[in-house]
């Protein structure tokens, strides 16, 4: 449906997201580069497709908004906003470093960033709010909302879940990152999150599912979402530390920093990717 | 100074709260008020009859009221966030703290029932931390009006600054002090007596009880300096030095509890240390109980004020 050009383009975004997520986090030291990866494509789609907006005006009132409420895979989005034109990409090398904008978790003050994050669980009211300000003013923006599946796990998701169905904010969409690893283990062993699309939909929510990694599934489902009536949660399928071999699927990755020698692999991996990309 | 009387006019500070929301809702349409189910009792419910479109009632979710209000700031709307003092601060500190005060938003935390006069509903609803909990937070604003003309004051002024505040009420009706309007000006100190034997630095409802511990003193041959202290943060550090310079003791009182309160912040701001006792509630939980008789218990009256002051005049002779 969406054209061969568009596909390769994000794809070669969502390989460069990734590069940049395995290049800051290793210069910085330390990091979260498993839920990162995982986001990799579906930050591709938005920037570089999907949301309206424009890096020259960070602050547009019309912007359409995103909100990574798992705000750990922070390198993500800022290799996204970097490459979008928010900032000089160069500023990706300072990730945590003192003095400088990019802090280990989301902050409005790197230009590009709709609401400070970290402590898991807050993401989705604060995009209530921002949908609700969006209808007072009679604007026509969409919110997005980040979401980690082990995230899910926090009370507040869930009154804000309900808070949306109940004002009927259809101009916000929850994207669930489905890697189904969290720090201490499979999401399911350590609390069971099952059946996951019906309790969203209990709390009256349109639920969808894709393969988060596969660019035209993700196309077409903003595609098909747009005229939802209700609050949409995209459940994207995803693969923690997705387009390093020996990062996915794995815990090992969800907040440590590469070794020289793994980040040598990491980064030989994905410029092979690319060359095969590029053909 | 500031004209003060405790007269016998009594007037609820929601009461004025919720004039002062409507007025301002009338001349700024970027006013929007939420509430968590409490909207009768902390009257944000009379700005929602007016403005049904900018009043949400979030229902029994403090945590999500505050992200929602964070959500709707960063959208250029100046929010006003009310439930009772210990689920606004307590329940939801950690949503205050990184979804509003480290991003720096527009939200304004009005919180009613505060303090130990909230009555029969007992400890668990008697907040006695909260100044101590949104002090700690850089960004953040702490004040505690003392009667409803300053309430109707305090509330455009804060609506007019950016960034975020919180004010704390108490549930009782409180007698009228200040009969007329004044420039409410954030953290600033307002001397209402200027004696120079002690001084009774006061704040919220403890600034009534200051006033009459006053007349107490006079009658006694003592003339104590009354400083009512609205603003807890930013301290308006140059009269607490004044104060201390000039007077040489220092009694604070607030119903609170004396640590991390109204006291503590006095103590910070003093450059040299003079003789200081805090009357507040002491590390200790209340109980249900009236009002008054719960004032009275611990020692959150005139004459505790006023015995406490004998004794450090006494102490300095």
């Amino acid at each position: 449906m969406h054209d061969a050009t568009l596909i390769k383009e994000l794809k070669r975004k969502a390989l460069e997201i990734r590069k940049w997520v395995i290049e800051s986090v290793y210069r910085a030291g330390s990091g979260h580069p498993g839920g990162s990866l995982s986001i990799a494509d579906i930050l591709a789609c938005l920037y570089f497709h999907e949301m309206r907006h424009n890096p020259k005006n960070p602050k547009w009132e019309d912007r359409d908004r995103l909100v990574l409420s798992k705000g750990h895979a922070a390198p993500a989005l800022y290799a996204a906003l970097a490459l979008a034109g928010y900032f000089p990409v160069k500023e990706l090398y300072n990730l945590r470093k003192i003095g400088h904008f990019l802090q280990g978790h989301p902050s409005m003050i790197t230009p590009g960033v709709d609401m400070s994050t970290g402590s898991l669980g807050q993401g989705l009211s604060v995009g209530v709010g921002m949908a609700l300000a969006a209808r007072l003013d009679k604007r026509d923006y969409r919110v997005f909302v980040i979401l980690g599946d082990g995230e899910v796990q926090e009370g507040q998701i869930w009154e804000a879940a309900n808070a949306a169905s109940h004002f009927r904010l259809n101009n916000l969409i929850a994207i669930l990152d489905r890697n189904r690893l969290q720090i201490d283990g499979p999401t399911e062993e350590i609390m069971h999150d099952e059946p996951l699309a019906l309790r969203w939909k209990a709390f009256g929510w349109e639920v969808v599912e894709i393969d988060g990694h596969d660019i035209e599934e993700i196309l077409n489902v903003f595609h098909e979402i747009k005229h939802n009536e209700r609050p949409t949660l995209i459940i994207a399928h995803t693969i923690k530390g997705k387009g390093v071999s020996f990062m996915e699927g794995t815990l090992s990755f969800h907040g440590k920093a590469p070794t020289h020698e793994q980040y040598i692999r990491a980064m030989s991996e994905l410029e092979q990717e690319e060359r095969e990309l590029n053909g | 100074m500031v004209s003060a009387y405790v007269t016998n006019k009594m007037r609820n500070l929601r009461d004025a709260y919720s004039s002062a929301l409507i007025e301002l809702g009338y001349k700024n349409e970027n006013i929007v008020v939420l509430d968590a189910d409490l909207a009768l009792s902390t009257k944000t419910k009379r700005f929602g009859t007016v403005f049904p479109d900018r009043f949400f009632d979030m229902g029994i979710s403090e945590a999500n009221m505050m992200g929602v209000a964070a959500g709707l700031a960063t959208c250029n709307k100046i929010v006003f966030a009310s439930t009772f003092a210990v689920f606004a601060t307590g329940r939801c500190y950690d949503q205050i703290r990184q979804s509003i005060a480290y991003p720096c938003l527009n939200v304004k935390i009005v919180a009613t029932h505060a303090g130990i006069s909230v009555g029969g509903d007992g400890a668990s609803h008697q907040m006695l931390e909260d100044i101590a909990l949104m002090r700690v937070l850089p960004n953040m604003r702490v004040l505690a009006p003392a009667d409803a003309t300053e309430m109707e004051d305090v509330i455009p002024v804060i609506a007019s600054l950016q960034g975020p505040f919180y004010v704390r009420i108490g549930r009782a009706d409180a007698p009228i002090i200040f009969e007329r309007h004044r420039k409410f000006r954030i953290g600033k100190a307002y001397v209402l007596r200027k004696g120079s034997d002690v001084t009774i630095i006061a704040t919220g409802t403890m600034t009534a009880e200051a006033l009459k511990a006053y007349d107490l003193l006079k009658k006694n041959g003592i003339e104590a300096r009354i400083i009512h202290m609205p603003t807890i943060k930013p301290i308006d550090k140059n009269a607490v030095r004044k104060a201390a310079k000039e007077t040489g003791a220092i009694i604070t009182a607030e119903e609170h509890t004396i640590i991390g309160g109204l006291g503590d912040a006095v103590s910070m701001a003093m450059d040299e240390p003079v003789p200081m006792i805090r009357i507040g509630v002491s590390d200790v939980f209340g109980e249900s109980g009236g009002a008054r008789e719960l004032m009275e218990k611990y020692g959150l009256t005139a004459e505790n004020i006023a015995k406490q002051a004998k004794k450090l005049v006494k102490a300095r002779k």
